[in-house]
């Protein structure tokens, strides 16, 4: 893991998010988004990481990455995430929620759709013009979700003027993240440490299911989704603690794990490795979770991305029970037979590290000491 | 007061009719500035006033977007630096600091560069211009810097002194001299290469000097022997070689500086000079090199000072002539390192370093963005840094929530009990205004103060009068150990509790749940008659729910609400609402009583049978 690059970009970095690559293509992650936050102006920008073929007369920007464009952007950065190929949606602190469109001939970037006052505040004492951060997103194409610090929560669909759904007063404190389940399903974390799921085809501002933990309510700040196992969740709190649910059983967590000294910021399952996990914090540090097992007769199932789950699928009655034999070294609570190997993979301590996105082989973060650090050898 | 070591710069505010009396208030890093309409000498004023405030900045580079590069990265550097501290000793220690002040000026470089690059490829000429400016600010900073590391951290002895100076000159000289290096370099090569290899110090002093004696005396034997006299260009080579200072003048415009100048001299004169007496060579090669047509720079001034080893002086004069205190800051902090500065207490009770540190990270602070930066510095100005910090932390302004967080964290963290309440306490505010109870409570758990606890439960409680149902039931039910902060909160949960056990059928358990919330005083006086007339349905029921005891018990709380019961004076409403009240109670003692009946006879009949 020696080859991270950093450097410098004058502004804190909240937000870094892979381009997706196609389908089907063999291409590895070359362009990410960056979001800023806490300056005067801040910008949304693409940057890209691709081989150059001239070195410079330094010789030392061979492995840099490079701004390609950006755009002003009102507001703090609050959450960035890739639509499709050409498209970004960025969260805002003013609580405007807009589209980015990419336009790769002349390498711009503009504003396509603008959702202006997703989320605002409407108490007794707050003006009447308040607005309350977003503060987090998911999409799915064609429906982009909305969280935010007035307990909102939103389903937009692109090139519709109005949202499709809204869920007022869904939570009375501030909603920190959404994750899609299911895709009528979503998730939600808020600062009084509870899971709430939400299905969009009920009616009534009802969640359908209420997980929390146990002991002090600690505040949950961002949420993941294992890439194939829908039910399981990992969730990281304020106290840095790294919590992995399953949604079906129980309201508790199935694994907590004492993890940074600091606020989680986020949490991501590797999407296509997703024995391995990564978290950022508060506390300056990044953390590779590798929990897969070495152990051979497990290995050859597990390795191979996606394919188990959809393999046992067929040929089990009872999913419960397999499932937890078999699968998930997240779901285990026997800490002695799956040891997690967990590395620490950035070269010094800095400011809080922000925001992180994995991508194949290729690792990007941001931190508040106004740099971006990529890896294109996470797994070397 | 001190006296002023140079007159004051005055500023002309664009807009602002200076004849006019103007008005000012000091920030943190900044002053607020707008014209009054004081002192107005004619009663008709034909010129309208200025409508602006301007904000007056000292410090603007703080705002380019490359010098923060420079913070950002100078920042890693100085905190790294404070947390070796206590691991370097002996022999490494000094490559380690040697170390340091390479990456800092590795990082000067870098900015340099950048600004170089932007200076050229600026579009209008009056930005290039100002970038070409910094770019040679930084260059002067590099430069100070470099001779510092050479005779403040490195310590170069006599001979290495000489070698670190030449590379010195030979960094900060842009247009190198071709012609005079290629023609230096065919003559004497191998005498040259040779004579300064020295491999690993096995050669002292006195051979080198022998050496050089040696080779010098050649040199003036074939000047004598007018070896070269057939080429005036190669005599005075020659000359230049032996140290000839007239020779060496007339090289001037090959000699881009002074400082060139004396090195030059001192490769040819005294290569193993020693530190101590370079700084009389240095001032007579100013004086030489200026010969009287114009005066020392302020650069100038600072590098003699730093050849007399007066690490004061060069302080100051850097403090002076730069503005901003990022480079004195970081360099003082260095040498402090270095233990080369003596406890130097100025008037308020801290030494240079520490005062040097405070009014850079006070700078950072008024900064929308870099603030972050300043809280480490502050933690390393053990007399001052903690109180700077606390005054400083609490004025952030929190946009966001996750800002916030930020801030608190770093509080928390160095155990600042008093800004986590305040910053919490305001933040709950802003909460209960937007109807955010749950968050409003969020906060108040973090402080851990039970008096806003019990303001959120109040508010809860009174939403639950005025409409008869709670709201954020998701929060109510749902608040863990967190209930135990404050009674109210309690009693708030176990409330709600009671209204599940009714709701669920479970009617012993809330029957008894309801009296301990009556009995156990965390009820509010107000909520007693709400609690009493609940007791009603249970009381209705056909099944006796409440035994005798409990109804005794019942019986005495009711009493006991009655005769404390305030007693309203005015007349209309509120006497309505008291005739009300009188009849529910009334119905409560029937139905107490005909409890109690019952509730003995069942007991009583049980034991019977």
């Amino acid at each position: 893991m020696e080859d991270i690059y950093a450097k410098f970009v004058s502004q804190k970095i909240s937000k870094t998010r892979w381009r997706p690559v196609p389908p089907g293509s063999l291409q590895t992650a070359d362009t990410f988004a960056v979001g800023s936050w806490d300056n005067e102006e801040n910008y949304v920008s693409l940057w890209s990481i691709g081989d150059f073929g001239n070195l410079d007369s330094d010789g030392g920007f061979e492995g840099d990455h490079q701004l390609l464009c950006d755009i002003r952007h009102h507001g703090d950065v609050m959450d960035l995430q890739f639509f499709d190929q050409e498209r970004i949606v960025a969260a805002s602190s003013t609580g405007c929620v807009t589209v980015f469109l990419h336009h790769p001939n002349n390498q711009t970037l503009s504003v396509s759709q603008q959702w202006t006052a997703a989320h605002y505040h409407t108490g007794p004492g707050s003006p009447s013009c308040g607005s309350a951060p977003c503060t987090g997103i998911v999409c799915s194409n064609p429906e982009i979700v909305t969280v935010g610090e007035d307990g909102r929560i939103n389903l937009f669909r692109v090139d519709h003027k109005e949202a499709v759904r809204t869920i007022d007063n869904a939570d009375s404190s501030t909603l920190h993240a959404v994750t899609f389940l299911r895709t009528p399903e979503i998730l939600t974390v808020n600062s009084i440490g509870q899971l709430k799921i939400w299905d969009f085809r009920k009616q009534g501002n009802e969640p359908s299911q209420i997980l929390s933990l146990t002991g002090d309510r600690v505040p949950l700040h961002c949420v993941d989704r294992h890439p194939n196992q829908q039910h399981v969740v990992a969730t990281g709190g304020q106290d840095g603690m790294l919590s992995i649910w399953d949604v079906r059983q129980g309201t508790m967590p199935v694994s907590l794990l004492k993890a940074h000294e600091a606020e989680m910021w986020e949490v991501h399952f590797h999407p296509s490795n997703p024995d391995h996990l990564f978290t950022c914090s508060e506390d300056g540090s990044l953390w590779h979770w590798d929990a897969s097992t070495d152990v051979p007769e497990k290995s050859s199932l597990f390795n191979q991305g996606g394919r188990n789950s959809s393999f046992l699928s067929h040929s089990i009655s009872s999913q419960t029970n397999v499932h937890q034999s078999l699968i998930s070294s997240w779901l285990s609570t026997d800490p002695a037979k799956d040891r997690i190997e967990i590395t620490s993979l950035l070269p010094s301590r800095t400011l809080s590290v922000n925001s992180l996105d994995v991508l194949g082989p290729c690792l990007v973060c941001g931190t508040d000491s106004e740099a971006i650090y990529v890896t294109r050898q996470l797994f070397s | 007061m001190e006296e002023l070591d140079g007159e004051p710069t005055v500023t002309l505010i664009p807009g602002v009719n200076s004849k006019k009396q103007m008005c000012f208030d000091w920030g943190p890093g900044e002053m607020l500035v707008c014209e009054t309409s004081f002192n107005k000498k004619e009663k008709s004023e034909t010129e309208p006033g200025c409508p602006f405030i301007y904000i007056i900045r000292k410090d603007i580079d703080v705002y380019s977007q490359i010098l923060r590069k420079l913070f950002n990265e100078s920042h890693g550097i100085f905190v790294g630096l404070q947390r070796i501290e206590e691991e370097l000793t002996g022999k490494s220690r000094k490559a380690q600091l040697v170390r340091v002040s390479k990456n800092y000026r590795s990082v000067i470089r870098a900015c340099m560069e950048e600004m170089h690059q932007v200076a050229i490829a600026a579009k209008d000429p009056a930005s290039g211009l100002q970038f070409s400016s910094q770019v040679s600010i930084l260059s002067a900073m590099e430069l100070i810097w470099n001779l510092c590391e050479i005779l403040f951290i490195e310590v170069a002895p006599a001979g290495p002194l000489l070698l670190h100076l030449l590379d010195w000159v030979r960094l900060h000289v842009c247009e190198v001299d071709s012609l005079l290096a290629d023609v230096l370099g065919s003559e004497n090569p191998s005498k040259h290469e040779s004579f300064w290899k020295l491999p690993g110090n096995t050669q002292t002093l006195t051979e080198l000097e022998l050496k050089w004696q040696h080779w010098h005396e050649e040199c003036e034997r074939h000047l004598q022997d007018s070896t070269f006299a057939a080429s005036p260009h190669l005599e005075s080579l020659c000359k230049i070689m032996l140290g000839d200072e007239a020779a060496l003048l007339e090289q001037k415009e090959l000699l881009n500086n002074w400082y060139h100048f004396l090195v030059t001299r001192l490769l040819y004169s005294h290569p193993t000079v020693k530190p101590i007496d370079l700084h009389l060579y240095a001032q007579s090669s100013l004086d030489l090199f200026l010969g009287g047509e114009s005066s020392p720079e302020p650069l100038d001034n600072i590098l003699l000072a730093a050849f007399e080893f007066d690490i004061h002086q060069v302080i100051k004069e850097c403090s002076i002539a730069l503005s901003n205190w990022w480079f004195v800051a970081h360099l003082t902090d260095l040498l402090d390192h270095c233990k080369l500065l003596q406890s130097h207490n100025l008037y308020f009770g801290s030494n240079m370093r520490e005062f040097l540190l405070l009014e850079y990270a006070s700078g950072l602070f008024a900064h929308h963005s870099l603030w972050q930066l300043g809280v480490d510095y502050f933690d390393y100005c053990p007399e001052l840094g903690r109180v700077s910090l606390e005054l400083h932390i609490e004025r952030i302004p929190l946009s966001t929530e996750q800002k916030a967080l930020k801030v608190l964290r770093i509080c928390e963290q160095r155990q600042m009990t008093e800004q986590v309440r305040s910053i919490c306490k305001i933040l709950a505010m802003k909460a209960v205004r937007n109807n955010r109870l749950g968050s409003a409570l969020s906060w108040s758990i973090r402080a851990k103060d039970a008096a806003f606890a019990t303001l959120v439960s109040d508010r809860f409680l009174k939403d639950y009068c005025e409409r008869g149902s709670f709201s954020d039931l998701d929060l109510i039910d749902n608040l863990g150990p967190a209930m135990m902060l404050s009674d109210r909160l309690t009693f708030l949960g176990k409330y709600r509790e009671f209204h599940r056990f009714y709701g669920e059928k479970r009617l012993t358990d809330a029957a008894s749940l309801l009296l301990s919330l009556m009995t156990s005083q965390i009820a509010p006086r107000s909520f007693w008659v709400i609690l009493l007339i609940d007791a009603l349905p249970l009381l209705e029921e056909k099944e006796v729910v409440f035994s005798a005891e409990q109804t005794y018990e019942l019986m005495r709380c009711l009493e006991d609400f009655a005769s404390r019961r305030p007693v309203w004076r005015e007349p209309g409403v509120q006497r309505l609402q008291e005739d009300v009240e009188n009849t529910k109670l009334e119905m409560l003692r029937l139905a107490l009583a005909r409890n109690l009946g019952r509730a003995i006879i069942k007991e009583g009949s049980l034991e019977g049978s």
